[in-house]
């Protein structure tokens, strides 16, 4: 599409930034590439933000359009099958290009400040460049496998970030769990493109959502008839898919790679891991939502995975300690937010729970990229991601306390802060759809104003420290410009945000949608969030002997909690005691000693036979003719006999 | 072109080796040979893409045919296709890459870099080969060195190790033998008299009892070249014990001899038979495919887990032949050019993590990026080709053979390939495993003053990631120059059954 041919540089630039700083990484300063770096994601988010305008001023028959900027074929493996890697620009691509270059941006201007004085800064950012690259590759996809190339170079990024510190043995397990993981979900991810392709015919989005969604088509007849196990082709297909989805943004069982990945450097954990990677599996569902819609039971299966995790994670964050996991917690459930949105919604009219769900998925990139910033400057700090070393630092660093309060207020859902818009939609729409659903998504809310307001309190009130520490903080207070301007520009953000007119620019069909404003739904909601932080005030405002006997008094409970109900453990018993410890053993003596031994027998065997008749090839000429008259006589005697 | 140049080149290169006194001399000889070899391989691939392009649409392009042993029909019968193209590049990208990993060798250094050559020399002839006669006096030229490579040079039970391996090759020889003479018998019989020559072979029409009986004795003798299961057990002895250059050569070279001859005689010549015995070619190949990667898992050695990786990804290799599509066959020739490029990058890497550490077991090193981040980068390079990573040469050949599987039609071919692709799971945790117990955590003491790599160890890291880095991010080219090489007995994929 002629006028928009400038975006391919919102993909070359991250990519030339990754090569220019990975090959020159130990050339050029850290300082420099992180610059280069920076620079180069203000251009792209400058372009994208361009983009955002000239695309959504666009407006041809009441809808926004689907324009495939470029489309190159890249490999083809039929005649109908083949990879293209193309640029698509639509509602959500543009929404996503927005949010990815935006908090990219911040986190590479924030990381220039954090890791000030880090030999290996080069190597970083160029591992950030590449995720960008990445990321903004799998948003603006125009085919499945397009997304599944990013999706696992995304993956990868991810994996080298969060062993950034390589020669810390926690870093190394979490970066690998993480890209395992991640990558156990994706072979769902591949299979389930693979039946796509099958039964659709191609990988392209647009020709796979005409095709399936159109009942009267031939691959909509095969795809939903007989199938395997009784279920439809059609069916498999996007359950195995949403799997890819479920492992990159950690919905249950899947997210057990996320909190480990906290190892990594904490603007990678508000890029990678809060703002934008872990939000790809909702994407991926709302780039295929028509296909979902047509498929009640995977749409289901969406919602109550989601539905789920926002409640499980919530309950889990209530008792975390330290920081980070209780934000990568906190992710998990607001990512379970988004999925049950989509998972309740309808099409065009009915699409309010899609449209709630990509309005939340925005907010929430720029409160939870705020309240990860804000972690690490309180990281930066104190050096300890445990809350028990933390503690009234409300005086100490005003702005970074203040700037945290916004976004908790946000995600808390408190008017007028952007986290209560998005939210409410989704929770509306779930109660339209699936009142149990709703309950969930009611009480999780409640849940998150709790847990959220027990950090808040934990790290920037609470007088005095559970332990006081022996070593007296550093004075510098506040953390350096670089970090602070990203954290304020983004508080700007969650406060506005929230004002956007969402509903006029990305929904299911592409046509602004009529949204009515529920105000007893709403003040049921803002109750239950109030009545979450007012506990929190009773018991994390000062140090009382509250929590901890309240804890004891859940006792067996509280452990589970606290444990993450053991699913690390069952993982770790089927993966490491089963398959690693005793079928790859077992496997392996198979291997050396039935297999191998079958050819060392097959050779012994023949080694044993020639001995036995090596005798005779002795070289003795008395023994040849020994052997000779006798052979003669033997047959003379049958001669004569016969 | 003449495509006896590409014969002709390494023979000289022979000579100058024997010809120079010194180490110096026979290295420098080699190195000038295999870039000359090079030359001539990316001039072969840009004159065949033109003489494609002007329209010639013949099976085998510069072709030339000499009597050689008239009385029984016996040709020097040269030509190529786009697949012959394509593994004459691979083998003279890895000869050239082995040249140089060897650059230092000190033991009888002349005679080691005449065996590199010689055993290169084999494979550009039996490549460009069309008489199944020279084709064979090839094969076998490539295997005596292999031999000689790990008893001399190698390491451990080496004197086992290479003898297994000869043995077992041997072995899969003697049944090839037994069917191309029982391809020139019966072309007598049902031809126009006995021939050798490839592509009246394909033309005779031989009936299908005989396809049975012969093409289980033609597919088995390349198979266990290509470590199919339950013929694979050379690979880990052979590979424990084999030094470096002869590691990457046996796996990036002489494993390739067998999937081109599965492809190009097995599966090529007796079309019938092959599709009748796909089954049980599926199941061997997927059982290789899983096992070979569960045993991986196991291996604490970082050399004998690629090894048994090579099991597990060569299986790729022999079930896209076996899957009878266009799509997969082209699958299993780009995945025997990735793997051919990706494990000589990595034994090369091993070889190179040996020579400093002295040891092959991962829990013995530790944290190795931070003294040798060249060393390491091409490490996970190699460790995420092998992992099917995007951008590198694994993933198109993976995807390539899992798109054309599963599009067969038929629960046991899409059970087979969902199979093959768990198994990419099992490859990043052994792979993830390796690369973090010995690049990762913390460094040990005694290895803080180790190196990074000299310059002909960048060199060659540089020339192999170059192959992969090119086939991975701009793959049409390779694809298309497989793909319509790929016999017409190789059905069409019949998409969807309306």
């Amino acid at each position: 599409m002629e006028g928009y041919s400038y975006i391919i540089w919102i993909l070359i630039l991250p990519l030339l930034t990754f090569l220019v700083t990975g090959l020159g990484s130990r050339k050029i300063s850290p300082t420099l590439a992180g610059i280069i770096g920076t620079t180069s994601m203000g251009i792209c988010a400058l372009l994208s933000i361009y983009t955002a305008g000239s695309y959504f001023g666009y407006y041809s028959n009441g809808v926004y359009p689907s324009l495939k900027v470029f489309d190159l074929p890249w490999l083809s493996f039929t005649e109908n099958l083949s990879i293209h890697l193309g640029m698509v620009l639509d509602p959500i691509s543009v929404m996503m290009l927005v949010v990815v270059t935006l908090v990219s941006f911040m986190v590479h201007l924030y990381s220039i400040g954090y890791l000030h004085g880090e030999s290996r800064g080069g190597v970083y950012f160029s591992y950030l460049s590449l995720f960008s690259f990445s990321m903004l590759g799998l948003v603006v996809s125009t085919n499945l496998f397009q997304m599944y190339i990013f999706w696992e170079l995304v993956g990868v990024s991810s994996f080298l970030l969060i062993g950034y510190y390589f020669t810390k043995p926690s870093a190394v397990a979490a970066s690998k769990k993480a890209f395992i993981v991640t990558r156990f979900a994706d072979f769902g991810f591949l299979v389930g493109i693979l039946i796509m392709g099958y039964v659709g015919g191609s990988f392209e989005f647009d020709a796979i959502i005409s095709r399936l969604t159109n009942p009267e088509s031939p691959e909509f007849l095969t795809a939903t008839g007989a199938g395997f196990l009784g279920i439809s082709l059609l069916t498999w297909s996007l359950v195995l898919i949403f799997m890819g989805g479920a492992g990159k943004s950690a919905m249950f069982p899947l997210h057990i790679w996320l909190p480990d990945a906290m190892e990594g450097p904490t603007p990678v954990s508000a890029l990678i891991h809060a703002a934008t990677m872990v939000v790809a599996g909702v994407f991926l569902v709302a780039r295929l939502f028509p296909v979902f819609f047509q498929v009640p039971v995977a749409l289901d299966l969406v919602a109550w995975v989601g539905a789920l995790s926002a409640l499980f994670a919530a309950i889990i964050a209530c008792t975390q300690t330290d920081i980070k996991r209780i934000l990568a917690y906190s992710t998990m459930s607001q990512i379970g937010y988004m999925m049950f949105g989509l998972g309740v919604s309808g099409m065009g009219e009915a699409g309010l729970g899609y449209m709630g769900s990509m309005f939340h998925l925005f907010t929430h990139a720029m409160f939870k990229a705020l309240l990860f910033l804000g972690a690490g400057a309180v990281i930066h700090y104190v050096h300890s991601n445990e809350v028990s070393d933390m503690g009234a630092l409300r005086k100490k660093m005003p702005v970074t306390g203040l700037l945290f309060l916004l976004a908790c207020l946000s995600i808390s859902g408190i008017p007028p802060f952007s986290g209560f818009f998005s939210k409410e939609e989704i929770l509306t729409a779930a109660l339209m759809k699936n009142p149990v659903v709703y309950g969930i998504g009611l009480f999780t809310a409640g849940l998150t104003a709790f847990y959220m307001f027990r950090l808040y309190y934990l790290i920037f009130w609470h007088n005095k420290p559970y332990h006081d520490k022996p070593s007296p903080l550093p004075r510098k207070k506040e953390a350096p410009l670089t970090m602070m301007v990203p954290m304020i520009l983004l508080g700007f953000a969650t406060l506005v945000s929230g004002f956007f007119p969402f509903n006029n620019f990305v929904t299911s069909d592409g046509k602004p949608l009529e949204i009515t404003f529920h105000a007893d739904l709403s003040a049921i909601a803002i109750g239950v969030s109030l009545t979450g932080i007012a506990l929190a005030s009773v018991f994390y405002l000062r140090p009382g002997p509250w929590p901890d006997k309240i804890a004891t008094a859940l006792g067996g409970f509280f452990t589970t909690v606290y444990r993450k109900f053991y699913i690390d453990e069952i993982y770790t018993l089927v993966a490491k005691k089963f398959i690693i410890g005793t079928v790859s053993p077992v496997a392996n003596w198979f291997d050396r000693n039935v297999v191998d031994g079958l050819m060392n027998f097959t050779g012994t065997v023949m080694g044993v036979f020639s001995d036995s008749i090596k005798v005779w090839q002795s070289g003795k000429i008395h023994g040849y003719l020994l052997w000779f008259f006798a052979g003669s006589m033997i047959v003379l005697i049958l001669m004569f006999i016969l | 072109m003449n495509l006896t140049l590409l014969v002709l080149v390494p023979v000289i290169t022979l000579a100058g080796i024997l010809l120079v006194k010194n180490k110096g001399g026979a290295r420098t000889v080699a190195l000038i040979g295999s870039v000359v070899q090079l030359g001539f391989s990316l001039l072969l691939l840009f004159m065949y893409g033109t003489e494609r392009k002007s329209g010639n649409s013949t099976d085998f392009l510069f072709e030339t045919k000499q009597v050689w042993f008239e009385q029984w029909n016996i040709h020097y019968h040269t030509g190529v296709d786009g697949i012959s193209v394509a593994m004459i590049l691979l083998t003279s990208f890895v000869v050239l890459a082995g040249v140089l990993v060897s650059w230092n060798v000190e033991k009888l250094s002349r005679e080691f870099f005449f065996l590199l050559v010689f055993l290169g020399t084999g494979a550009y002839g039996f490549f460009i080969s069309l008489d199944l006669f020279t084709m064979f006096f090839f094969f076998e030229l490539a295997v005596i060195p292999k031999y000689l490579l790990i008893a001399i040079w190698g390491s451990g039970r080496k004197e086992y190790s290479a003898m297994k391996l000869a043995l077992m090759l041997m072995g899969g020889s003697s049944l090839v033998l037994a069917g191309i003479f029982g391809l020139y018998y019966y072309t007598g019989v049902y031809g126009n008299g006995s021939t050798f020559n490839l592509i009246e072979i394909a033309e005779a029409g031989i009936p299908l009892e005989i396809q049975s009986f012969l093409f289980p004795l033609m597919f088995i003798g390349f198979a266990v070249l290509s470590a199919m299961f339950p013929f694979h057990t050379w690979a880990p002895d052979g590979h424990s014990s084999a030094p470096t250059a002869a590691s990457m050569f046996l796996a990036g070279i002489s494993m390739k001899l067998g999937g081109y001859g599965c492809l190009r005689l097995a599966a090529n010549l007796f079309p019938e038979a092959a599709a009748e015995y796909s089954f049980y070619i599926i199941l061997l190949s997927i059982t290789g495919i899983v096992y070979g990667a569960v045993v991986t898992l196991f291996q604490k050695d970082i050399k004998l887990m690629n090894a048994y990786s090579s099991v597990s990804h060569c299986g790729f290799v022999l079930l896209g032949i076996g899957m009878m599509t266009k799509t997969a066959a082209t699958g299993a020739v780009l995945q025997m050019i990735s793997h051919g490029v990706m494990t000589a990058l990595f034994f090369a890497v091993i070889g190179m993590v040996y020579e400093r550490t002295h040891t092959r077991i991962g829990s013995q090193m530790g944290g190795l990026l931070k003294v040798m981040p060249f060393i390491g980068t091409l490490f996970f390079i190699a460790g995420l080709t092998s992992l099917g990573l995007p951008g590198f040469s694994g993933f198109v050949a993976e995807m390539t053979v899992f798109v054309g599987s599963f599009q067969v039609p038929g629960l046991f071919y899409k059970a087979a390939t969902v199979l093959a692709c768990a198994s990419i799971v099992v490859t990043a945790v052994y792979i993830l495993r390796a690369a973090g117990v010995t690049l990762m955590g913390p460094l040990k003491e005694e290895h803080a003053t180790l190196t990074d790599a000299a310059w002909n160890e960048k060199a060659a890291g540089a020339v192999l990631v170059f192959c992969i880095v090119v086939m991975g991010s701009a793959p049409w080219w390779l694809s298309d120059l497989i793909q319509a090489s790929i016999p017409g007995s190789f059905e069409p994929l019949i998409i969807l059954p309306h």
